[in-house]
């Protein structure tokens, strides 16, 4: 695939991009410190969007390139089968309730 | 700065929206067909939205100075109803003859049923048998990697469909390989709440490269932003991106596409 560099220096994105991902990231663990402070929490621990969201998690620290498009394809439904129509199905809720623990 | 916003929804938008854009320099956009947030009852109510494409909206759109283009087609998320589908369909050629109408979008899935497959497949037809450029919707969130890649697999056993004329729009960081790799155009759309975020949208272009690929707002009756092509302007910008490399993302190569429709002037 042909493509360009980001043309800014590495400690330039840090300079220009740290403040709002380091904001980013503590949402994140507020979400998860609220959902750990809420009523019925083992059914939050074994919703399949938390668990989504903790392999996600891992996936940030364990891969060296191409996370986001990892991440992407983590929420992203692998099955191959097709629903005779879509009336009776939810709305795409953002990952996969399909996925099995070893999907993450 | 020459911009050309090319995904669109002003029948959902206000006239202050239309001024925003004619103050930005937006003067060039294209609308495609789409959900209005409620299932159409009859033809006659598509057929009335699809007057309103092509006749009302060019109108008011020409009061700021702003060249209007249109896209027909039925989405996805109203192919449920297949008999109703098959009647939109028939009067869908009426439209695309009209001066205006670019081709048959944006066409596509939703969640990836047998029925809006089926509806897919006879628009694809009708865009084969008329040689239109087809806008294609892809599915949302979960539903959007398998959904692009059943839509490419139909699109790929249409022998008489030219990638080059097709794109796949709202593409992410996890499709637009694969699109751009089987030969279509590639579209990324600037959401605040889902699809990209202006940085994640030039992260693509720095990582896919900056061919056969448009940016747009897909700014509708939903949480979305109409000057938000103009945000990812300002994010090149602030990385040190040439104004050639800018000029092409968000000028040349919608114009490019575009063209490809006779109907199509380039502006400027």
């Amino acid at each position: 695939m042909s493509g360009q560099n980001c043309p800014m220096k590495a400690t330039d994105v840090i300079d220009c991009y740290f403040l709002e991902n380091r904001a980013k990231l503590i949402d994140i663990a507020a979400f998860l410190d609220r959902i750990d402070r809420s009523i019925e929490v083992n059914d939050g621990h074994s919703d399949f969007r938390y668990q989504a969201i903790l392999k996600a998690l891992h996936m940030l620290t364990e891969l060296n390139d191409r996370r986001t498009e990892a991440i992407l394809k983590n929420f992203s439904d692998l099955s191959v089968e097709l629903p005779e129509s879509a009336a009776e199905l939810k709305s795409a809720c953002g990952a996969w309730e399909g996925a099995r623990n070893e999907d993450y | 700065m020459k911009i050309i916003e090319p995904h669109i929804h002003m029948v959902s938008r206000t006239t202050d929206d239309y001024q925003a854009l004619s103050w930005a320099g937006i003067h060039t956009i294209t609308e495609p067909s789409f959900w209005p947030g409620f299932d159409r009852r009859s033809v006659e109510g598509f057929r009335d939205y699809f007057e309103q494409l092509t006749q009302a909206e060019p109108l008011r759109a020409a009061q700021f100075g702003i060249t209007h283009y249109s896209w027909i087609g039925l989405n996805p998320k109203e192919a449920e109803d297949i008999n109703l589908a098959r009647e939109v369909l028939t009067v869908i050629p009426d439209f695309l003859d009209r001066h205006n109408v670019l081709g048959i979008g944006e066409i596509g899935l939703n969640k990836n049923s047998k029925n809006e497959l089926n509806v897919l497949e006879m628009q694809i037809s009708i865009a084969a048998e008329r040689n239109e450029l087809i806008l294609v919707h892809t599915p949302h969130l979960e539903d959007k990697l398998k959904g692009t890649r059943l839509i490419m697999d139909v699109l790929a056993n249409e022998s008489r469909i030219n990638p080059w004329r097709v794109l796949i729009d709202h593409a992410e960081e996890h499709t637009v390989a694969e699109i751009k790799n089987q030969g279509f155009w590639c579209g990324l759309t600037l959401y605040p709440q889902s699809k990209c975020t202006p940085a994640r949208a030039v992260d693509i272009v720095e990582s896919c490269g900056s061919d056969q690929i448009w940016i747009n707002s897909s700014a509708d009756w939903g949480i979305s932003d109409p000057l938000a092509t103009l945000k990812a302007v300002e994010e090149m910008r602030k990385r040190g991106h040439t104004e050639q490399v800018i000029e092409k993302i968000f000028y040349k190569n919608p114009n490019t596409f575009l063209s490809q429709c006779a109907k199509f002037a380039t502006p400027f």
